[in-house]
């Protein structure tokens, strides 16, 4: 494999040094709006000749319905850890064995046995961050690590809260405020989940997602949302502070994968083996602000990045986090239900 | 004599087979590109629905249907009504009939103003309606969020004026999704409005006056009748996508409660159950289908019945 | 007709609500200009005058291909919905009813009628197996979904206007022995001239919005402004959209006042 790579890689270089004006190979990504660092895209271009489209989506079920449906001509694609199974189970990812790579000795031993992939033989990590809590501490200097701020908000905060759209999020972190395990069954448990949101729900300003814009600027005085959203805010108003809630919240990874029906295998494998590289993982986080998943990239992020609270977990709190995992689709309907009437 | 019918009807029959050729491009696209697709939703509303999205293809169920209206209780497991759905049914219904009657009332005047400018001047002001539109749904929505919003140009003049102490709050309020659909599908309002002015024929107003009606009665009886049409259209125009709207609700009523465009997202999206989506579509779709064909036999009536 | 001091157009608060409407047209389009000259980060802080949005805009290719996407998927749209929606109106208007005509009404609002995310997920399913056979995925799908759904858009008003016209000024030209073509030409077109403006203005506009539609239908690489910017709706919204809106008002501003000179010397 490290062979094979080494001279693709070599025939990619000479193609490019015979000075064809136009790229020798194509790469095409889907993935995340706004998640893609376009200067890394811009280096892996230049290295190997290949000229790369990025096309966006909004949505882990848009890009699922998408490329189950067929026809779209993507190489790669960056499922969010709970659908990887769903990908892999629906048959549509290529078992592209990245844990055969050469870079892969980058990948922190942490990511490798992930349950989603054990051994990683479909994907590479590209970033991993955590739901938690931020608050403005100039409204609300209690307590923030605890989910408490927005399930039983102090009147401080009661109508200034703003909780991200999630359904698996939001079901998370009110089901682990009871003590209850991700994906339970247990009615009693779930009639509790149900009637603390309906009760907090009025406490809420919004569910949204314009955060990074609101949460600075003081629309939101605390919210439960994404740590790289709640880092940004903090570099706009230093009274913001991050907080772990300590009944439990969720961790994410997005990884790469190589889809079943790629055009451009060989690329997409180079740009696999390219990102557990970590200058270039980090220009992946220096872009979209999370945590990356490789051995060594911290020292090539900006210093900011290397100290943010919001990023380093503290060990205490480490262990309050969990992987949002794919439910049974029984209970995947039970949640639905619960969503939707909350949201009626 | 027969030989006369003959060739009317032959006529007749070369006039309606000319306006079958004349209407078939535009018939064909909608075929292949709305209607045609909505066949295979159809089938998919009654199939049961696959584990992660999508459907079990070739199975047949009517679970799809019936969870429109009813619901089993998650707790108690007895059959009742799916008020959720009610619910959002009933709030998109009433949100898009206040958006019409708020198009209508600022965009009548608006589009009676510019048929009523000379006739150079006019198209200038068609242009500046449709202008703010070249901005996209969402731009323009982020720009009503910089007018309502706490710190926004209303609250800030308003507090400015000494009219309010506090901001109100506007923003992720059913008030909000009213005015961002208000403001958003107005255009669609004043554009038919005007088509159908513009071509009013002032002689009849004249005859009007001339007969001592009021400005109310002229108004009433003479110029809203003859641009009855206009009003038809826009309203279809603005009612329609304000029930399925699904943008406005998300970013400018706070995404806390649904209407019927995010209800159906979230079935072919996280909810993962599109037979359930489907139908309700379908619905939804019948609903606006009825109200349509009774508007149209309306109009058409009333026209005859005006000679 | 005698002049007289009494204006029998005038209906009184009209003008008022007229202006006050256009007011509010303005406002936050107004406020979105101001803020694309913000040299803030933030979408709601002013920060004083810059023009860097511009230029970080000018230099990102990725909005400036969706930008250009964008208007050509609404030129080729439009253009092709107000063709065939004049031939669909001249069709069904200004005749005795005949078999069918209501099921045609029905047929070309049809696409009003269905929520957005509906024809979205059909068209998915259709369509991805028609680019599996053909190996065809370029911008034709993109087209033909926009062609549908702005066809009602420009029909409603076209049709609006040939209800309330008659045949009489056609018949005089046929007496006058115009051909078909040249009645049309000559006659028919011109009378229907701003109704099909108007037509077209909408079906363009239609187009330039539509963002879940083109989410589902788009094959790679071909991310328009609207998706672009769906995309980032999760993250931060980069006051470059600002500048670009800018860009494309004063781009329309541009457009009507060319149209309105030329018009103004035909006449």
């Amino acid at each position: 494999m490290r062979l094979k790579t080494l001279a693709a890689t070599a025939a990619m270089a000479v193609a490019g040094f015979a000075g064809s004006a136009s790229a020798a190979g194509e790469l095409n990504i889907f993935n995340w709006g706004d998640y893609t660092s376009a200067e890394m895209i811009k280096k892996f271009e230049a290295a190997y000749d290949v000229k790369v489209t990025i096309t966006d989506y909004d949505s882990n079920d848009t890009a699922l319905a998408k490329v189950r449906a067929g026809g779209h001509g993507f190489d790669i694609v960056v499922p969010s850890a709970n659908y990887v199974q769903i990908w892999v189970k629906e048959g549509l990812l290529l078992e592209a064995r990245p844990d055969q790579m050469e870079n892969f000795k980058n990948v922190d031993e942490r990511w490798v046995n992930v349950p989603w992939d054990p051994g990683r033989h479909y994907t590479v990590p590209w970033q991993w961050g955590l739901t938690g809590i931020g608050v403005n501490t100039k409204v609300y200097s209690g307590d923030i690590n605890t989910s408490a701020i927005w399930l039983d908000p102090p009147p401080e905060l009661a109508g200034k809260i703003n909780v991200a759209p999630e359904m698996n999020d939001v079901l998370f972190a009110t089901i682990k405020y009871f003590g209850g395990e991700w994906c339970t069954e247990d009615l009693e448990l779930l009639k509790k989940v149900r009637d603390k949101l309906v009760e907090a729900k009025p406490k809420w300003l919004a569910m949204d997602y314009s955060v990074t814009e609101k949460l600075p600027a003081g629309d939101y005085s605390a919210v439960y949302y994404w740590n790289g959203a709640i880092m940004r805010s903090r570099e706009k108003n230093p009274d913001i502070k991050f907080g772990y809630p300590k009944e439990g919240f969720p961790y994410f990874m997005d990884s790469v994968a190589i889809l079943k029906d790629a055009k451009n295998v060989e690329n997409a494998k180079l740009f696999m083996n390219f990102i557990m590289d970590p200058q270039n993982a980090a220009m992946i986080s220096a872009f979209a602000k999370y945590s990356n998943g490789i051995k060594g990239s911290m020292q090539y992020m900006p210093a900011e990045m290397q100290s943010a609270p919001e990023l380093v977990v503290p060990p205490e709190f480490e262990k309050a986090g969990e992987f949002l995992t794919t439910c049974e689709p029984p209970v995947q309907e039970l949640y639905t239900k619960l969503w939707t009437e909350l949201q009626k | 004599m027969a030989s006369a019918e003959e060739t009317a009807r032959a006529a007749d029959r070369k006039d309606i087979r000319e306006r079958w050729l004349l209407s078939a491009p535009a018939l064909a696209i909608i075929f292949v590109a709305a209607i045609g697709p909505l066949f295979v939703m159809l089938a998919y509303s009654f199939m049961m629905k696959g584990d992660y999205g999508d459907v079990k293809p070739w199975t047949f169920s009517l679970d799809g249907w019936t969870s429109v209206l009813f619901q089993r209780d998650i707790f108690d497991d007895t059959l009742g009504l799916a008020d959720a759905h009610l619910t959002i049914l009933w709030r998109s219904i009433r949100l898009s009939f206040y958006t019409t009657l708020l198009t209508l009332i600022f965009g009548f005047p608006t589009a009676y103003f510019i048929s009523t400018r000379a006739p150079t001047t006019r198209e200038i002001w068609v242009f500046l309606v449709t202008i703010p539109f070249w901005t996209n749904l969402l731009i323009r929505t982020f720009a009503m969020q910089q007018v309502i919003r706490n710190e926004g140009l209303v609250n800030t003049a308003l507090i400015w004026l000494g009219v309010i102490e506090r901001p109100l709050q506007i923003m992720n309020t059913d008030v909000a999704i009213l005015l961002g659909m208000v403001y958003v599908y107005l255009p669609l309002m004043v554009l038919p409005l005007y088509a159908s002015m513009e071509k009013l024929d002032f002689r009849l107003v004249e005859a009007g006056y001339d007969l001592y009606a009021s400005r109310w009665q002229v108004l009433r009886r003479i110029i809203f009748p003859l641009v009855k049409p206009g009003v038809i259209a826009g309203s279809i125009l603005v009612f329609i996508p304000s029930l399925g709207a699904y943008v406005i609700p998300r970013v400018l009523g706070g995404g806390k409660n649904m209407m019927l465009g995010n209800l159906i997202e979230l079935q072919f999206g996280s909810g993962r159950n599109w037979p359930l989506g489907a139908a309700i579509s379908i619905t939804l779709m019948v609903l606006v289908m009825i109200a349509l064909l009774f508007y149209v036999r309306n109009v058409s009536k009333s026209e005859t019945g005006h000679g | 007709m005698a002049r007289r001091t009494f204006d029998i157009r005038a209906q009184p608060g009209f003008g008022f609500m007229a202006l006050l409407t256009f007011f509010a047209l303005y406002l936050p389009i107004a406020a979105l200009v101001a803020y694309s000259f913000n040299a803030a980060e933030s979408l709601s802080r002013w920060d004083g005058l810059s023009l860097r949005w511009f230029a970080s805009a000018w230099n990102n290719s990725t909005v400036q291909d969706a930008a250009i996407r964008s208007l050509v998927l609404a030129v080729w749209a439009a253009t092709l919905a107000t063709i065939v929606a004049t031939m669909a109106a001249l069709a069904t208007t200004r005749t005795r009813p005949y078999p069918g005509l209501t099921f045609k009404y029905a047929f070309i609002n049809q696409p009003l009628m269905v929520p957005e995310i509906v024809t979205a997920v059909a068209l998915l399913i259709v369509f991805s197996r028609i680019k599996v056979w053909t190996g065809y995925s370029g911008m034709g799908y993109l087209i033909l979904a926009h062609t549908a759904f702005c066809i009602p858009f420009a029909y409603l008003p076209i049709r609006g206007r040939l209800e309330d016209m008659d045949l009489t000024m056609e018949r005089a030209a046929a007496d006058l022995y115009a051909t078909p073509w040249k009645t049309f030409r000559y006659v028919t077109l011109p009378l229907l001239r701003p109704a099909i403006i108007a037509g077209f203005m909408l079906a363009f506009v239609i187009s330039l919005d539509d963002v879940v539609i083109t989410e589902f239908v788009k094959s790679g690489g071909q991310d328009t402004l609207p998706t672009y910017m769906l995309g980032q709706l999760r993250r931060e919204t980069s006051p470059e959209i600002n500048a670009i809106a800018t860009v494309f008002l004063a781009l329309s501003v541009l457009l009507v006042t060319v149209f309105f000179f030329v018009n103004r010397r035909k006449t």
